[in-house]
Formats: structure tokens, C-alpha cells, sequence
């Protein structure tokens, strides 16, 4: 594809930041969906935003805390309860190489 | 080897001492607890989950900003860091990044020199791995996740191994004396090191975990890279990881994504303003720090700067000393405490939270010893006695028989030396001075060494020159 | 059906039970199920012991609360303490809450019957409530279509008979766009007003639970008890009020016709809809065509936050405290990967890599940061119309319910059709759409200024009368 966004590269290296392993078939099926959307995404490009603050929230809150009191843990059970490996009150991930 | 240019910058995380963690009430005690027993679905990183700011996070982030001569941000922000790793529930970390709550602040070593403080910033700490080496799998325990950390970055301002310990141990007197941190709990403090020298790469060494292995790494880091720019190879730029058990640092293999972090502002916590009030809170909880405490001990209490350093080193022996020195004369007590409690403590390998002696029983003991109930002899013995099996100073006076004796007996023991040995008598009166450490020596002997050496000695002479 | 606020009503009167209630609904659901697909997890043992419960209070005289005995679905993006919450996802598929969600609490409290879980798009990505990994949720007013989503089984099951209410969440139209379809009330509230606390996360900061009703009242109704302050969401901004008491038929306002929410519409939509607007101005109300100059390019910036966001926040599902684990044993990078791969949809996949891409290196200035640019710009666009409006008025859908499977392979079009409901997440101002006739699958929306739900309930209500 001509003036493409986004390379096969790119979309490989993006998926595995995202853990999510593509095989090539999908990657050769996302690359021109991907660059079809991102062309669309350019129009933002358009839009005048000189001296505009990023805006990252529209609840109008701020300063909201929690004070510093003990509340209830979840028992070891109730923890573990929906975890597919647990061995003697562990999650069991997969190993971690040095 | 020749001497290079080093340049060390430090980035020190250390666990706030709060009662709950950072975003969820579940307690921060959780040293002594089975796995996965500090959880909630919020530390747990359970869907639909959101993080509720500890308030006291932040005051203490604003005291250590303080003692750490920080400019205090009025406005701070959370970001996510995202990466992906077992022990953080969320796939994020939720840290702080162009907003953190302190900057530009600064630490003098001991020499005077000082490090300047980049950033102090507020983050959440990860679960905890274990890694058995018989299982496929890594363990997993969360009771760590979501504790608050303080994270405090330097620039590159020291130059050896020895400072950067110097340093790790500064920042710890110093919140320690803010009480927001304990050093003395396991996993605590750790850090990452940045260490170059001139004409090499920068090698990043992660995984340190303690003071000692600060300097072990830094030092093995530093050997390396000298050794490779003597056989003219290059020193890469690189993570490495401190292995603690080896006292080695490896290569990590570091990848692209290490510089991809895709930070962005934390939608679920609202800005922080930092008031002027919020300020002043902590501005007043802000204790008088070990600088400071050490010039009022020397002025207050008449003690040597010597004595005033060592007893200010840490809050724990600074609150021991002062209780002690109310009930007793603080000189004594500096002497006593600075010189032979702590010197007894360390000989056994043991801190102040071993120490069974209370501040009372510490003044009970200076106070003997000032009246001249007890002998030096006897308050050292009883401090190790204390030490070693416990007991009361009372106890042990009575158990070693340990009480100085009344001036009449130390008077009828010399009667008694005198009249055993008029050889030595006859002796002094010829001009044998020697004679008197005898006569010494026997009446130490005859009042089983609880009589003073010193004054016994005076004794005799008056009475040999009265009887002359 | 009978609404909501009528059937409590009924309940508490004696004229009805709940526990017959409930089951009248599940004989409604045994009979359309098949052909709908609304729920993915239904409790029917429980409903009718809660059911009980309510009853029997009622009898000793008690008032269980304003929702007493009513039979209401959640949107299984919601958590529910001891209930499979999937968020239409393989990787929640056996996922059991051990908490409720605040909106599920307060159900609870006042005296609804959690019924169970209805379907919804994979993580709420979507508009069609095709990509559930529980197969697709069908029309209910002709089967061959699509409810519309990312709640359509919320939607789809209030507008069969399946639930009185329902609750949906909506991040960029999801309540709005299947109440639409499937010609119902839906009403996405202030950001804010209502707790996100237990709600899986999708764009954190366009994420809004809000209500699937009949009518306008139940609305209200529902509204109310779901709203109010929550120290479980730091965002949380409002208190309880009674929209229920204070709502009264408003037609005596003026509407603003934002043009940019005119472009695109489908023909009949524009036609049906003005209708509804004509039969408003009759009552007095005033109409003003207005200009939101950044509406333009509200889609393209809510796209690429609403995907960062989500990239962040699905980043979680690692198959190691939850959710679907690859059986690959290998290392865990590997292992990640692939529980990842096998986790999730096509769809989901490609909104994790945008957005993952937008926040990256290199591209967050250009892409993210931009849009929270634009968001801003937006939204002082928006407070300057509420200085001028009452509210803003515009088609909910620019287009009807089309066929199953006809625009799946075609994200973009997809995303497109969300271009008049995306705006109000952005700028986190109220909105509900209500249907242009019975049965007849068009909405009509009425968006009001922040924590202005009163004054649009008011506006729906008066709409809703005109027949």
C-alpha cells in the first residue's frame, strides 16, 4: 500500500508491546484496516488546537481522598478464587526468566 | 589502575510507613502474613476497580519533599505506566511523570558535598515474585501490591560506590526521622543505579535491594567498566541486574519497549492541588531533623559533638537518649549510651530494637554510678548482663553483688592491710611509693573489689600520714 | 410489559407479587430467547428468592424501596458479587465478582431483583452487540437486525419483556445507540453522576452506567436510585436527588439543532425525527439551528482516546488472577501473549493495537495528546451553547438497525455510526434517547448541560406524551 501509516513491522512490534501474538495471516488482515483508520484519525490534523490545554477529564473534581484507615482484606480464598493455577496461597504464573 | 571520572545517579524507592496502602485500605502489615491475605479487589486489580488516594500519601510526600530541601509542586498529577509483568495486577503502574509532587531538591554528605534530588515522585509497588527453583511456575503474592512508594531520583552527582551507600543511608536517617519510613523492615528501601565512566555507556543496574548491596553493585559496576575501557572494549549502554547472592550485576536483555512505557494521565484520579494549608500541615508535623537535633544536644545538653553525632544518627537512639537524660545527667548519659551501650549493642551484632534496657533502667544505671552506688565495672556489667539475659538493674546488683560498700568498711579493710603488712608500711614510709598499689590491691582484694581504686588510694595515704 | 414504576407500584399495592412478576418475565424470556440472545447469565432460583423476600417484607409492612420486586437485567460490564460478569468476553467467561458494583448495590437496596446478565459487545467494543464472544444478540423487533450495542442485550431485553429496566453502560452511544434500535428509553447520565466502581473498565474517562427503560419515568425512576455520591469512584460529583418527584412534561424550552449532528443522517431519520420536534415546537417550544464548529472531529479524537484508554485498561487480563489462561506453559512473555491472542476478538485486538499505538513513543503528541485537545476545545463549545440553549436536540442513530453480519467486516463504517452519540461522552454532558414512535426502531436524543438530567427528563417527558 502506498503511503501506508502502518507497516507489517510496526503492527508486529505494536502487538507484541500489547502481548498479543499475531500470527502472519492476521497482521496481513490488520495492516490495511489499521492504515484505513488512521487515515481517518488524521483529520484531527485539521482542527486548530494552538494553546489548547490537553483536557484528560470532565468531572470536574479535584483534590479527592481517602483517609489512612484499615479496611477489610479479601480472604486468601476469595483471592485466589478465580485464578486458573494457585498452589499453597500462590498465583501461579508462568515463569519469569532471570 | 588509574583514577576515571564516575558518575553515579541513584533512584531510591522506599515504602512509606502508612497504615493502608495507596489506593485501597488494606493494611501495609503484611511482613508476617500468608500470601494473598493483604488483598481487595482494587490491589488485586480486579475489572471495575478504581484507585482511592491515600491522603496521607501525600502529606508525606510533601514532608519528605521538605526535608529533602524540595521545591513542593502545587499541582501534581498521576500517570499510568504501562508494561507488562506477573507481579503488577493492573498491566499499568500508576506513578507519576511531568507532575510529580517534588523537585529540585538536595542532600549534603558528610564532606559537605551535595547531591541534587531531580525528583521525588509517588508510585505503587508491585506484588512480590518467588521464584523456587524446582517449579515451572513463578509465584505470585499480591500482599505487597499497591503499597505506597516514595521515589527519589538524583542527578549524577556522586562519584564513588561509597557515597552512593553514604547517600542511601542519609535518605534513610532522614525520613526516619519524619517517621514515614522504616528501614529497618525487610524490602523497604531498594534502588536502581545509573553508573558511567568517562569515555563508556551508561549501565543501568536494577534490583538492588539493600545499603550494603548499593555499594556491592556499584563497585563490581565500576570494576567492569574499567577492565572493558582498559582492553579498549566498549561499555554498552544497558540494564543490568544486581544478583545479590553473587555480588554480580548481569546483562538484562533490554528491549525496545523499556523506552515505551505509553504514558498518559491517570483517568480515574482527579488533579492534586496541593494547598497552601496542605502544605502547612505537613510543614508543622515536620520534625527537627538529625542536622539540627545534633547542634541542640550539643548546646542543651553540654555533650561532645563526637557524642551528639553518634546519638543523633538515628531517631530511635536520639527519643532513647533524651527519655534517659531526663531522668538522669544528660552527660553521663551521653557517655554511657553513645560510647558503652551502643558499642555493647553492635559487639552482638544487634540494633535499638534489641535493646532491653529501658531509657528508665539506662538512668537508674547512670544514676548509681554518679552516686557512687556502683563502680564503672559494675554498670558495664550490668548493661551486658541486661543485654544477654534480660533483668531489672536492681536484680542484678543484688545476683553479682554489685554495690559499692560504705566508706567505715573501706576504712576497716585498710586497718586490716595495714596491719597484715607492716613490710609494705615500713616501705611507704621509706619512700616507696610503689608500696601504696600494694596496699591498694589488698584492700581491693579484702572488700572483693567493690571499694574505688581511686579513693582507696587516697584513704590509705591520709591514714599511713597520720600514723606516721 | 408493564413499566416499571407501575409494576412497584402494584407490588406494593397487593394487586401483584413479585415473585409473579418475575416469573411472568421469565416466561417471556423462555419465549424469546432463542431468537433474541439478551442474556448471557440468568439467575432464575435467585430472582424468585429475592423475589420472596420482597414480597413477604411488603406484607409486614415494610416498604422495601423505590424499585420493590421489579425485575431488572444488568449489562454484564457490571459486576455482581457471586455472578458470572463476562463483559461478553472468552477471557471472563467462568469470571465471578466477589464484589458489587455500586449501581448493582444500590439496586439491591432498593428492593430490585437482579435477574441476570445480558449481553453485550466483547469489553463493550462495539455497536452491533456482534463481537460478544456468547454469539450475537438479535433485534427483538425483527430478528434479522441488529439491536444495536455495545448494550443490546440490555436494550433488546427491556424492549421483549425480558427485564422492566435494564442497565447499560455507555462510553461512546452504548446505551443510546441499541435503545435506539430497539425502541426504548436510554439515558447516559452526566460522567460522574453515576459510580463506575464495578463497572469493567473500557475508556475510563467516557465510561457511564446509565438506564434502559420503556418509558421516561422509569428513566427517572432508575436514575435516582443508581446516581449519588460514591467514595468508591474518585470522579464521583454528585448527590442523590428525586428526579422521579420533580419530573414534570417541559415542552416550554429552547431546543439548539447542532447542524454537524444533521450530516449523514439517513432521510427517514431526519423526517421521523422532525416530526418529534414540530410536534415539541407546537407545545412552545423554540428551535435554533446552531454551529459546534469541533463536533467535526469529536469521532476521530474520541476514537483514538477511547482506544488508549482501553489498550491501558484490558492491559490486566494476563489469565493470571482471572480470566482465560493459554494452556502454551512457556515462558511468560510467550505465555502472555498467546493467553492474549486467545483471549480476545478481532475487534478488541484492533482497538488494543490503535490505541497502543496512539500512546506510543512518538505518536502520543500527535494522536492522544491531540485529542484531549480537541476535547477541550470541545467542551468549551459545549458550555458556550448551554449559555444559549436548554438543550441540544439530534437524531441518536444516523441510521435504522441493518442485517446481522452486514457491517462487521467493516470497523470503520462501524465506528462512523457512532459520530452523533460520541460527542457527550467527550464532553461528559447528560443525554437520553428516546423512541421516535412505538415500536419503530429511531431515537431521538435531547443532550443537556452537565448535571441538567431534570431538565432533558423533563423535555423527553413532554416529547414522550406527543403522540
Amino acid at each position: 500500500m502506498a503511503n501506508e501509516k502502518i507497516t507489517e513491522e510496526e503492527v508486529e512490534s505494536i502487538s507484541s508491546f500489547a502481548r498479543i501474538s499475531l500470527d502472519d495471516d492476521e497482521i496481513e488482515d490488520l495492516v490495511p484496516q489499521l492504515n484505513e483508520i488512521l487515515d481517518y484519525f488524521d483529520k484531527i490534523d485539521e482542527a486548530d488546537t494552538e494553546g489548547v490545554e490537553p483536557l484528560f477529564g470532565v468531572h470536574g473534581k479535584k483534590n479527592v481522598f481517602r483517609d489512612d484507615d484499615v479496611g477489610e482484606s479479601m480472604s486468601q480464598e476469595t483471592a485466589l478464587q478465580n485464578a486458573e493455577k494457585t498452589e499453597d496461597g500462590y498465583f501461579k504464573s508462568p515463569r519469569v526468566r532471570d | 589502575m588509574t583514577e576515571v571520572d564516575t558518575t553515579i545517579g541513584l533512584e531510591v524507592h522506599i515504602q512509606l510507613n502508612t497504615e493502608t496502602k495507596l489506593f485501597c485500605s488494606c493494611s501495609t502489615n503484611y511482613r508476617e502474613s500468608p500470601p494473598n491475605t493483604h488483598t481487595c479487589p482494587t490491589c488485586l486489580g480486579l475489572p471495575g476497580t478504581l484507585p482511592k488516594l491515600n491522603k496521607k500519601v501525600v502529606k508525606y510526600g510533601v514532608m519528605a519533599g521538605y526535608a529533602l530541601n524540595c521545591e513542593i509542586a502545587n499541582e501534581m498529577h498521576f500517570h499510568r505506566k504501562n508494561y507488562f509483568y506477573p507481579d503488577l495486577a493492573k498491566g499499568f503502574q500508576i506513578t507519576q511523570y511531568d507532575k510529580p509532587i517534588a523537585k529540585n531538591g538536595e542532600i549534603k554528605l558528610k564532606n559537605d558535598k551535595k547531591i541534587r534530588i531531580r525528583r521525588i515522585q509517588i508510585e505503587e509497588d508491585p506484588g512480590r515474585l518467588v521464584h523456587p527453583i524446582s517449579s515451572r511456575y513463578t509465584y505470585t503474592d499480591y500482599n505487597r501490591s499497591g503499597m505506597p512508594l516514595l521515589e527519589i531520583v538524583t542527578e549524577p552527582d556522586l562519584s564513588t560506590p561509597q557515597e552512593a551507600r553514604e547517600l542511601l543511608n542519609k535518605i534513610r536517617e532522614i525520613l526516619e526521622y519524619l517517621q514515614i519510613f522504616d528501614g529497618s523492615l525487610e524490602g523497604s528501601l531498594r534502588c536502581d543505579a545509573n553508573i558511567s565512566i568517562e569515555g563508556g555507556g551508561r549501565a543501568e543496574v536494577k534490583n538492588i535491594s539493600s545499603y550494603k548491596g548499593a555499594e556491592k553493585a556499584l563497585q563490581y559496576e565500576l570494576t567492569r567498566q574499567k577492565n572493558l575501557l582498559r582492553r579498549n572494549k566498549e561499555v554498552k549502554r544497558e540494564t543490568r541486574h544486581f544478583n545479590e547472592e553473587q555480588e554480580i550485576t548481569r546483562s538484562s536483555r533490554s528491549k525496545e519497549e523499556e523506552h515505551n512505557y505509553r504514558y498518559f494521565p491517570e483517568p480515574d484520579i482527579p488533579n492534586i492541588h496541593i494547598t497552601k494549608k496542605l502544605k502547612q500541615q505537613a510543614k508543622q508535623d515536620l520534625p527537627e531533623l538529625p542536622d539540627e537535633k545534633r547542634e541542640r544536644f550539643i548546646k542543651q545538653y553540654k555533650i561532645t559533638t563526637d557524642q551528639a553525632k553518634s546519638l543523633t544518627q538515628t531517631i530511635k537512639w536520639a527519643n532513647y537518649y533524651e527519655e534517659t537524660a531526663k531522668h538522669t545527667k544528660p552527660e553521663t548519659a551521653a557517655t554511657w549510651i553513645a560510647d558503652v551501650l551502643k558499642g555493647e549493642l553492635n559487639y552482638r551484632d544487634k540494633t535499638i530494637h534489641q535493646n532491653k534496657i529501658t531509657p528508665k533502667q539506662m538512668a537508674e544505671i547512670v544514676n548509681k554510678l554518679n552516686n557512687d552506688k556502683i563502680t564503672e565495672k559494675g554498670a558495664t556489667k550490668i548493661i551486658r548482663t541486661m543485654l544477654d539475659n534480660g533483668g531489672t538493674p536492681q536484680e542484678i546488683i543484688k545476683q553479682k553483688n554489685l554495690e559499692t560498700i560504705e566508706k567505715d568498711q573501706v576504712q576497716q579493710a585498710i586497718k586490716q592491710a595495714i596491719e597484715e603488712n607492716p613490710e609494705a608500711v615500713k616501705d611507704y614510709h621509706n619512700g616507696k611509693q610503689e608500696a601504696i598499689n600494694y596496699l591498694v590491691g589488698q584492700v581491693m582484694k579484702i572488700t572483693k573489689g567493690k571499694a574505688k581504686p581511686d579513693e582507696t588510694n587516697k584513704l590509705i595515704t591520709k591514714t599511713l600520714e597520720e600514723n606516721a | 410489559m408493564i413499566e416499571a414504576w407501575k409494576t412497584t407500584q402494584r407490588i406494593k399495592n397487593g394487586e401483584d407479587t413479585s415473585v409473579e412478576v418475575v416469573e411472568r418475565v421469565f416466561e417471556n424470556i423462555k419465549k424469546h430467547e432463542k431468537n433474541v440472545n439478551a442474556y448471557i447469565t440468568l439467575e432464575k432460583e435467585k430472582a424468585l428468592n429475592q423475589a420472596r423476600k420482597i414480597d413477604k417484607a411488603i406484607k409486614n409492612g415494610e416498604d422495601p424501596g423505590p424499585l420493590a420486586g421489579v425485575p431488572i437485567g444488568i449489562k454484564d460490564s457490571i459486576s455482581t458479587a457471586g455472578m458470572k460478569t463476562t463483559c461478553g468476553s472468552k477471557t471472563l467467561q467462568n469470571y465471578i465478582p466477589p464484589y458489587d458494583a455500586y449501581t448493582v448495590q444500590q439496586i439491591k437496596e432498593a428492593g430490585g431483583i437482579v435477574i441476570g446478565k445480558t449481553n453485550c459487545d466483547e469489553f463493550c467494543m462495539g455497536s452491533t452487540t456482534e463481537t460478544s464472544y456468547f454469539g450475537e444478540t438479535r433485534n427483538p423487533l425483527n430478528p434479522d437486525l441488529v439491536p444495536g450495542g455495545s448494550s443490546g442485550g440490555s436494550a433488546a431485553a427491556v424492549s421483549y419483556g425480558g427485564a422492566s429496566i435494564a442497565l447499560g453502560s455507555d462510553t461512546g452511544g452504548s446505551v443510546r445507540c441499541p435503545a435506539a434500535f430497539c425502541s426504548v428509553v436510554g439515558l447516559k447520565p452526566t460522567y460522574g453522576s453515576v459510580s463506575r466502581h464495578g463497572l469493567v473498565a473500557y475508556g475510563s474517562s467516557l465510561d457511564q452506567i446509565g438506564p434502559i427503560t420503556q418509558d421516561v419515568k422509569d428513566a427517572a425512576l432508575t436514575y435516582d436510585v443508581i446516581s449519588g455520591n460514591d467514595p468508591q469512584d474518585p470522579t464521583s460529583n454528585t448527590t442523590k436527588q428525586n428526579h422521579l418527584q420533580n419530573l414534570e412534561p417541559d415542552p416550554d424550552v429552547t431546543l439548539g439543532i447542532p447542524k454537524q449532528l444533521q450530516e449523514g443522517v439517513d432521510p427517514e431519520i431526519k423526517q421521523k425525527t422532525n416530526e418529534k420536534i414540530d410536534k415539541l415546537r407546537d407545545l412552545g417550544a423554540e428551535t435554533k439551528r446552531i454551529d459546534i464548529p469541533s463536533l467535526e472531529y469529536a469521532l476521530p479524537a474520541y476514537c483514538i482516546i477511547s482506544m488508549s484508554e482501553a489498550s491501558s485498561n484490558l492491559a490486566r487480563y494476563d489469565g493470571v488472577r482471572y480470566g482465560h489462561r493459554s494452556k502454551s506453559n512457556e515462558d511468560w512473555n510467550t505465555e502472555f501473549s498467546k493467553t492474549r491472542a486467545e483471549s480476545f476478538g478481532d475487534e478488541v485486538k484492533r482497538r488494543i493495537i490503535l490505541g497502543t499505538y496512539a500512546l506510543s513513543a512518538g505518536y502520543y503528541d500527535r494522536y492522544y495528546n491531540k485529542a484531549l485537545k480537541i476535547r477541550n476545545l470541545l467542551t468549551k463549545e459545549f458550555k458556550q451553547t448551554f449559555k444559549e440553549v436548554d438543550a441540544l436536540i439530534s437524531p441518536t442513530m444516523p441510521y435504522k438497525p441493518f442485517e446481522i453480519g452486514e457491517k462487521i467486516n467493516d470497523p470503520l463504517s462501524l465506528y462512523m455510526g457512532d459520530a452523533l452519540n460520541v460527542p457527550v461522552n467527550m464532553v461528559g454532558n447528560p443525554s437520553i434517547t428516546i423512541p421516535t414512535n412505538k415500536n419503530e426502531p429511531i431515537g431521538i436524543q435531547i443532550i443537556g448541560d452537565h448535571h441538567q438530567e431534570q431538565k432533558i427528563l423533563n423535555i423527553a417527558k413532554a416529547m414522550e406524551e406527543t403522540k
